[in-house]
This record gives C-alpha cells, sequence and structure tokens, in this order.
C-alpha cells in the first residue's frame, strides 16, 4: 500500500472534526470519500497534505515515511503529494503558464518538467492556448484545468482533489474526469473528495462513505452504487 | 523655467529616498498583509551600516597606499551594506514576526514598533550622542545647464534610484522567487502546496525590503552626511504614507507615490511659506486618500479566505 492512515483526529480550535480515521491507499488507485457537506472531507484532504496539523496519536505513512514529519511544503517537493484544494484557488494575478511554472519551483528535474508540461497541455489544450492569459479571466471550467495541471507540475505520485466537479457544467465535468482518468494512467495514485457521489463512484475503483467526522462504510465503487443506505443517503434513492 | 527644471531635479532626489524606502513597506505588507512599522528604523540602521563601510573602506585603501576611485568605493559600499542589512532585515522577521504570524495584526504591529525603538537606542548606547559624518566618496561637481545647476551627486542618486527598481521589477517579475512572490500577495495559504516554503519567501522580502532601505540610506547619506539615530523615525513614516498612497502592497504605486510626495514637498513651499510644507503637504495626501481610501493602485480585495 502506498498511503495509510490510522486514528487521525483533526480539530479546528475546539470544534471536532475528525474522530479517528482510519484508511488505506493502493499504488495507482482511483479512490474516492464522499460524504455530506461538513463531514469531514475537505479536512482529511488538508491533514494528508499537512495544511492543518493532526492531533497526537495519528499515523500517515506515505511509502513508508511518516507525514508528520513534514512540513506543507516539503509534503508536496519530497514525497510528490499534490494537492487541488477546494474551490481550485488559483494564483490570479499569474498567467495560466506562471502558475504550471511555479508548481515546479522546487524541481530540479529540467527534462522531466518538460515531459509533465506537455503532458499537461496535451490533456488540456485550451490551457496551451490560454497560456499567456491571467488565471483569474479563465472561465471556471479551464481555471479547473489550471488547478488539476499545476498540482500535476508539483508533484506526481498522488493527487489529493477536492471536489473536482464543483461549478461545472455536466459536460466539463465529464471532460474533467476523463482528464483525472488519463493522469490516473500516467501512473498517479488518485484520491477524491466529492459531493457528487454517483459521479465519484463511477470514477473510482473504492470509495469510503464519512459521516460527522467518521468513516461509515467502505467497499467497492459498484457495491456502495448499490447499497441501500448510500443511495437513499448519497443518491437520491 | 530653469528654477522649475531645478526643482524637478531636487524632487527627484527626495523622491528616490521615499520611494526606496516605500518599497519594503509594500513588499512586506504584499505577502504577508503586515506594516513593518521596524522599516524606518531599518532605513537608518542601513545608513549607519554604509558609513561603517565606507569608513572602514577609505581606511583600508589608505592603509594599502592605493588610491580607489571615488565611484568604485561607493559601489562597493551600496553593495556591501545592502548584504549586511539584508540580514538585519533577515534578523527581525525571524525573531520578530515569524512567532506572530498567526496572531492578531495589531500584536505585530507593536512588536514591530518596539524593536525600532530598540534600534534606535542601542545605536545611542553604542555610538553615543555625537553626530556622525558620512564620508565623502565623490566630491562634488556642479554642473550648469541652461540657467540650471545641478551636482554630480543628484543626478547619481536619482540614477541609483531608478536602477535599483528596475532591478526589483525584473527580480519580481522574472526570477522564481519573484513568482513566489507574487503568488503569496494574492493567496498565501496556498503557497506551500506548490512546495515553496513561507520560511524562505519571507526572509527573503525582509531581506530585499531592507536592502534597498538601506541604498536609501546610503544615498540620503551621500546628499546629507549628517546622521542621528532618530533620523529614520521622519523618513520612515512619510515612506509609509507613499506606500500607503501608492496602494497597499502595490511595488510600483509604493515607488510612484514616492516621487509624488518627493514632488508635493518640494514644491508647497514655492507657493506657501516653508513651515508651512508638511502641513500642506500631508493634508494634500490625506485628501486624495479621502478620495481613493486604497492609494493609487491598491485593491479593496477582501483578506483572503481561510482555510
Amino acid at each position: 500500500m502506498q498511503l495509510r492512515v490510522e486514528n487521525l483526529h483533526v480539530s479546528y480550535d475546539r470544534i471536532k472534526a475528525l474522530y479517528g480515521l482510519d484508511f488505506v491507499i493502493d499504488k495507482g488507485e482511483i479512490v474516492c470519500i464522499i460524504g455530506a457537506n461538513g463531514a469531514g472531507k475537505s479536512t482529511t484532504l488538508r491533514a494528508i497534505s499537512r495544511m492543518i496539523p493532526a492531533e497526537k496519536g495519528a499515523r500517515m505513512l506515505f511509502e513508508g515515511n511518516d507525514l508528520l514529519d513534514y512540513s506543507a511544503d516539503k509534503v508536496v517537493r519530497k514525497l510528490g503529494i499534490s494537492h487541488v484544494p477546494e474551490g481550485r484557488r488559483l494564483f490570479g494575478n499569474l498567467t495560466v503558464m506562471e502558475n504550471l511554472q511555479l508548481a515546479t519551483y522546487a524541481r530540479k528535474d529540467h527534462t522531466a518538467i518538460k515531459q509533465d508540461m506537455d503532458l499537461v497541455f496535451s490533456i488540456f489544450p485550451r490551457l496551451k492556448e490560454r497560456r499567456t492569459q491571467l488565471s483569474a479571466t479563465l472561465s471556471g471550467g479551464e481555471q479547473q484545468m489550471v488547478a488539476v495541471g499545476r498540482a500535476y507540475m508539483t508533484g506526481r505520485k498522488m493527487m489529493l482533489l477536492d471536489e473536482p466537479s464543483m461549478g461545472l457544467a455536466p459536460l466539463m465535468m465529464l471532460g474533467m474526469f476523463d482528464a483525472l482518468k488519463e493522469i490516473n494512467r500516467a501512473g498517479t495514485t488518485i484520491l477524491l473528495v466529492e459531493q457528487n457521489a454517483r459521479l465519484a463512484l463511477k470514477f473510482a475503483q473504492r470509495g469510503y462513505v464519512i459521516e460527522n467526522g467518521r468513516i461509515v462504510l467502505e467497499g467497492k465503487s459498484g457495491d456502495l452504487l448499490h447499497d441501500p443506505e448510500v443511495r437513499k443517503a448519497y443518491l437520491g434513492g | 523655467m530653469a528654477f522649475f527644471l531645478q526643482n524637478v531635479i531636487n524632487a527627484l532626489q527626495w523622491g528616490s529616498f521615499y520611494a526606496l524606502i516605500a518599497l519594503g513597506y509594500s513588499m512586506v505588507y504584499s505577502i504577508l498583509m503586515l506594516f513593518n512599522f521596524t522599516h524606518g528604523d531599518i532605513f537608518m540602521t542601513g545608513a549607519y551600516i554604509g558609513l561603517g563601510v565606507a569608513t572602514a573602506l577609505l581606511a583600508l585603501s589608505g592603509v594599502m597606499g592605493v588610491v580607489v576611485p571615488g565611484w568604485l568605493l561607493l559601489i562597493f559600499t551600496i553593495v556591501l551594506a545592502m548584504m549586511l542589512t539584508s540580514l538585519l532585515g533577515v534578523l527581525v522577521e525571524r525573531v520578530g514576526y515569524r512567532p506572530l504570524r498567526d496572531a492578531p495584526r495589531a500584536s505585530a504591529a507593536i512588536t514591530g514598533l518596539m524593536i525600532g525603538i530598540i534600534l534606535e537606542y542601542s545605536n545611542l548606547a553604542i555610538l553615543g550622542t555625537r553626530r556622525l559624518n558620512f564620508p565623502t566618496l565623490i566630491e562634488t561637481t556642479t554642473y550648469t545647464v541652461g540657467g540650471v545647476f545641478f551636482t554630480n551627486k543628484k543626478i547619481l542618486i536619482v540614477g541609483i534610484a531608478l536602477l535599483l527598481m528596475l532591478a526589483l521589477h525584473l527580480f519580481i517579475q522574472k526570477s522564481r522567487w519573484g513568482m513566489a512572490m507574487r503568488a503569496m500577495s494574492f493567496d498565501y495559504q496556498i503557497v506551500p502546496l506548490m512546495g515553496v516554503s513561507l520560511n524562505v519567501i519571507a526572509p527573503l522580502t525582509f531581506a530585499i525590503g531592507s536592502s534597498l532601505a538601506a541604498a536609501g540610506g546610503i544615498l540620503y547619506g551621500m546628499a546629507y552626511p549628517v546622521l542621528d539615530p532618530f533620523m529614520g523615525i521622519v523618513l520612515g513614516w512619510k515612506s509609509f504614507v507613499a506606500a500607503i498612497l501608492g496602494g497597499r502592497g502595490s511595488i510600483l504605486g509604493a515607488a510612484l507615490a514616492g516621487f509624488l510626495l518627493g514632488f508635493i514637498e518640494i514644491f508647497t513651499p514655492m507657493i506657501f511659506p516653508s513651515t508651512f510644507r508638511d502641513l500642506i503637504a500631508y493634508s494634500i495626501i490625506l485628501l486624495i486618500l479621502t478620495f481613493r481610501p486604497y492609494g493609487f493602485f491598491g485593491q479593496a480585495h477582501s483578506t483572503q479566505l481561510r482555510l
């Protein structure tokens, strides 16, 4: 397995968000975490990428490295875990190209950078057309492309995606998930969290259902799609 | 006309001092949303460091019996003093501000003021009350063109200031550190996800801002050679006004507003008695800020979302 998370508790100030999560992800997998708004999905991703601290007693091992020994920038730089944050959060004052270049800030492998850039442009040809444009002027779908492309440029072992479908038109959404499949085929493990459970479960191989900061159900995507509880709570019956 | 041009040169000279100092306020604000109230005293310390370096270089060339041209000494003085003062900036960030990064901004502002006072009085404690003179590195030559008098020093001061601003502009637009700074000014919380450490970019920003202030201090010392430990207060506050007038966090705005301040200050006494200078000058600025509360290039952007 590539990532093992054990006993993950997280609190914001005094409000507890996660109550002891345990899960594992294998190399090359696509795994989704589904759940309602505020269930703790984004918090889980932020804890892995070390944007927020985990409480004592948590264990997070990535390829044998204890994530708790790494700061947020080192998780990206040394371990190759990228994070597409909720709401995309592009640097709107930078061009598309600059957003992608900044993502390679810490990388020295110049030939690999060029290959990765080529891959990003082949998956998202639109970005090549728009590369000199300020990212704030892009459409929502294009912005999501930059956010994913940017994450891919920072590190390629695992990508954490926070609601990649948010705010996208249905066609754009499907295109985005096709692109993510391509990135996965190129060797990147994908962990995504989604409110759009149906879309996520069709895309992922496995899923975890999270409720009030606890994992309540887990299994193969196909099984979860047919699980009566999941259907009732997340798929509209 | 000649009189007018004469004053344009004076205004550009004063504008150079203000702009070089204002840039440091703006850079730090744009990436950390923090007004570095130590900055005026970093300018003062930079001027003294420049004085020390220049004196040492002169003594060294005297001992070695070589005649070093003044312009070369000036370049060495500026470069060395900028490097030394940037270390002071890094220290201020590390000791004063980093521990308070998530504290209320008022705590950081007060800490900044305190460090400034410490710099002023450690200067007084070490060097005493005697006024030190900035050594003459370049002899003054006066030129007359079409009835306009100007000195080589004024041209040099404005030229060096513009050169440094151009260098800063290129650094911010072209280098990867500059790109990281621009990104940080937009959304600093996401910057670590790009593999960029805030603990590299923040001290780097302080270092650059402090080194520009040091350059300003040396140029000031060239024009007004008598230094004193409290020289950073008035110049610091005025440059802070320039940074606000330019638009919080705007580098271009800070530079332009610095020069505008120079112009307002020089041209006000042409109409009003000179004792009215700052009263009138800063009333004008207050008026501008009433109509443009975010300055020339500032944006009314909301504070960034907290994760």
